[in-house]
């Protein structure tokens, strides 16, 4: 009797989802919606995306619904678990250009060929050639697809400095403007920075970083300000010591202190002097279940009219050249965007670009000497 | 009679149920079936601990060791590498460099030869664009001889230790991971030797992980003691309202308290602007309280002191005052019988609050990340550095692996010399 009840009981558990997965089946065509799920940042930065890019295409596609995911930050490591796992549930992924080519060579993400996948200009320029020079190839691969050149330069309190800022090296110059700075904790930038300040001639500098003295003659210039210097790991912290008058100076991205002088109207001023470039894009992942979806939305959001449009929102440069003489006002502020460009001539009068196949190499070690160096006094 | 007869020749006549089934059989079953249940109850928790738990540890334990990539991606040349002698001092010959080169045109094709340059890259700097660079330009590599032409692209395929590096990392297995975690290398020659001098820096943050964890361990019990005992001792309606005090911070987000500090230790904080106020201290000697040593110990001992209070307290409750009393009847002091009655029995709960503290504490990564600057970060950092952004998995396992052992071995040690058994959590 009691088998009896148990056999009752599975089959209508049986028929029970029989009937679960008929409603399924009968449903989903009816709705015939497919979701993207779209990873990026979060905060200012997903919600520049959401205005200039999901939110018009959603408009324009009442089929896709676009679900952001704010965990970019993780984007790698995540990433990397779903392909190994064979279960991935991501269609786009927002990441620099470091993780790019990292991602890229791990074979985690499609390859791209930009002049197929990618819209050109309005003018019919190919998308090759109307995209930044190298932008598409960071350190020689071919599965990023850039949107903005943001940068990493500094800020300086207006009030708390006796002597303005006029040069990075200034940052190194505790006499000059005594008092704490911030910077990022990674060798990254900082290395470039120390060895311009320590006479290397900028188109020298990764040729001197290729040696063991350059790299010690770099550390040698941060000994002289280590004892004044907060590190940063997230690019909100530098704004939010700038604002509580911890440091003078500090780091950070261009896009952070933008906000922080114009929107929250703090006494802080932009040193744009050897601005370090970087540049952050889409990644496709590989294996994902809306692959030719996606590629539609990428060629959408990454035209010539939408990349200009985001500069609305945050002050980053669009990576298409075509683009740069449509950025127009910010779309709350009222400002004129241009000045605030990390392009704009007038702030990338001196500029360092990254070489990322070097970075690639020497990342790792450099790394592990850089957290030495910092663990011990 | 009849058990006495059992008992000296069960042979014969074993004792019977009522239906005429064995007395030992019949228990054993029923015992069996109770275990049956019991243990089916526990299954779903069974199951759920070895898929979310057991499994992920011993798959990243596996990762530490782990190295199939060099074999599974350049396998010809891994092969053709078999009978060169890395000790000869010459270059291996024309048959590997070409192996190398179809090699290095399917992987490229595959997109796996990024796998092996970052593997590679890891052990000696340069070989990921050593690998890439040259995958760039070999498809164009029609015929040989490959040796001359592959040291036309790039010199570093002239030099042994590039050959070196391959044989030795070719296997399924490596002990490389395990050599950076405690700052060591295999050099060319395929000795343990140290990293250089300015690289070493794991060893040096284990130490400072297990000094800082044992510092806060006993700044807990120094501030948790005096608590516990007020809450023990006091009137109900004061000791609920402490209670509360302890609580409160308790189910408070880990993240809101870190926060809250950086408010108050910061140089323009809340305990500096108030020093300032009151004259103790200068506008300018401001006192440096966070982004180092000090701010990780303040906050680290502010969040895990409810661990510690809270297994104390509880031990506490059960000390009836009555022996306190006692002892002082008998003619002891009050430091005196403090000491030798009332503070041998808070001892279970005292073993209990360090060993939760001391582990919580040795995994710890949020707080230190926010308040420890430079001088007052885990381990736990540079394994989650790891993990999300070289992607070096294989190091982060190495690393995590050896901070498991690490607690494991002080488990031992604190089961040896106070006894686990003797441990009360509530």
């Amino acid at each position: 009797m009691k088998k009896l009840l148990k056999s009752g009981s599975a089959l209508s558990a049986l028929a029970a989802a029989g009937i679960i997965a008929a409603g399924v089946t009968a449903t989903s065509p009816v709705s015939a919606q497919t979701t993207l799920t779209i990873v990026s940042w979060g905060g200012a930065y997903s919600k520049s995306q959401q205005n200039a890019y999901h939110d018009p295409y959603m408009k324009l596609n009442p089929g896709i619904k676009i679900i952001n995911d704010d965990s970019a930050a993780e984007g790698l490591a995540k990433l990397r678990a779903q392909v190994e796992a064979k279960n991935v549930t991501w269609d786009l992924v927002d990441m620099v250009a470091a993780s790019a080519i990292t991602a890229c060579d791990d074979g985690l993400v499609e390859t791209i060929d930009p002049d197929r996948d990618l819209a050109p200009a309005p003018d019919g320029t190919p998308a090759s050639k109307d995209f930044l020079e190298g932008t598409l190839t960071p350190g020689g691969t071919n599965c990023f697809i850039p949107q903005i050149v943001y940068s990493t330069t500094f800020g300086y309190r207006i009030d708390k400095v006796k002597t303005k800022p006029t040069s990075v090296c200034d940052v190194f110059d505790l006499k000059k403007i005594p008092g704490k700075r911030a910077l990022e904790k990674a060798p990254i930038g900082n290395i470039e920075w120390a060895l311009l300040c320590s006479g290397v001639p900028q188109k020298d500098l990764y040729k001197v970083m290729s040696t063991k003295e350059g790299i010690d003659k770099a550390f040698k210039k941060l000994d002289t300000i280590k004892s004044s210097v907060i590190w940063w790991t997230k690019g909100a912290q530098t704004p939010q010591l700038l604002a509580d008058g911890e440091v003078v100076m500090g780091s950070t991205y261009n896009g952070r202190l933008f906000s922080l002088i114009e929107e929250k109207k703090q006494p802080v001023a932009m040193l744009w002097d050897y601005q370090v470039f970087d540049l952050d894009g889409w990644v496709i992942p590989k294996g994902g279940k809306n692959l030719a979806e996606v590629k539609k939305f990428v060629r959408f959001a990454t035209d010539t009219q939408r990349l200009a449009d985001q500069a609305k929102y945050i002050s980053y440069g669009p990576a298409r050249k075509s683009s740069a003489p449509l950025v127009g006002k910010h779309a709350t502020l009222g400002i004129d965007m241009a000045p605030h460009m990390p392009t704009n001539p007038k702030n990338a009068k001196t500029t360092i670009l990254f070489n990322y196949e070097w970075w690639a190499d020497n990342r790792a070690s450099l790394d592990e000497r850089f957290n030495a160096w910092l663990a011990k006094k | 009679m009849a058990a006495g007869t059992a008992g000296t020749n069960t042979e014969n006549a074993p004792l019977m149920t009522a239906d005429g089934v064995p007395l030992k059989q019949s228990l054993q079953r029923a015992l069996r079936q109770k275990r049956r249940g019991a243990f089916l109850l526990t299954l779903p928790l069974l199951v759920f601990i070895f898929i979310f738990f057991v499994a992920p540890i011993a798959d990243m334990m596996f990762r530490s060791i782990e190295n199939e990539v060099v074999g599974k991606y350049i396998p010809r040349t891994v092969a053709a590498l078999k009978d060169w002698d890395a000790t000869s001092g010459e270059l291996p010959d024309e048959k590997v460099f070409a192996a190398l080169v179809e090699d290095i045109k399917i992987g490229r094709k595959d997109r796996t030869i990024g796998k092996v340059a970052r593997r590679l890259n890891y052990e000696i700097a340069g070989m990921s664009s050593l690998f890439r660079s040259t995958a760039r330009r070999v498809a164009r590599l029609d015929e040989g001889p490959y040796k001359e032409a592959l040291i036309a692209i790039r010199p570093q395929w002239g030099e042994l230790e590039t050959w070196q590096l391959i044989q030795r990392e070719s296997g399924k297995y490596t002990a490389s991971y395990y050599l950076a975690a405690v700052d060591a290398r295999f050099d060319n020659a395929g000795n343990i030797v140290a990293q250089p001098e300015e690289r070493q820096i794991y060893t040096f943050l284990f130490g400072r992980t297990m000094a800082m964890s044992l510092s806060i361990t006993l700044l807990c019990i120094l501030l948790g003691f005096p608590i516990a005992y007020l809450l023990a001792t006091l009137p109900l309606r004061y000791a609920a309202l402490l209670m509360i005090l302890v609580l409160l911070p308790f189910w408070t987000s880990l993240l809101v308290r870190t926060t809250a500090w950086i408010a108050m230790l910061q140089q323009q904080g809340v305990i500096n602007d108030l020093l300032v106020l009151v004259g103790i201290i200068s506008d300018e000697g401001r006192l440096q309280l966070i982004h180092n040593k000090t701010g990780t110990l303040i906050a680290m001992t502010h969040i895990l002191l409810p661990f510690m209070i809270l297994p104390l307290y509880s031990v506490m409750k059960t000390i009836p005052p009555s022996y306190m009393r006692a002892a002082r009847s008998l003619g002891a002091t009050q430091a005196r019988a403090f000491i030798k009655v009332y503070l041998p029995q808070t001892l279970s709960g005292m073993g209990a609050g360090t060993i939760l503290v001391f582990i919580l504490s040795i995994g710890f990564y949020i707080t230190p990340a926010l308040v420890g600057g430079t001088s007052g970060t885990f381990i736990s950092n540079y394994i989650a550095d790891h993990v999300s952004t070289t992607l070096n998995w294989g190091l982060a396992a190495a690393l995590g692996v050896m901070l498991l052992a690490l607690v494991l071995a002080l488990y031992l040690i604190y089961d040896k010399a106070v006894g686990i058994d003797n441990m009360k959590l509530g």
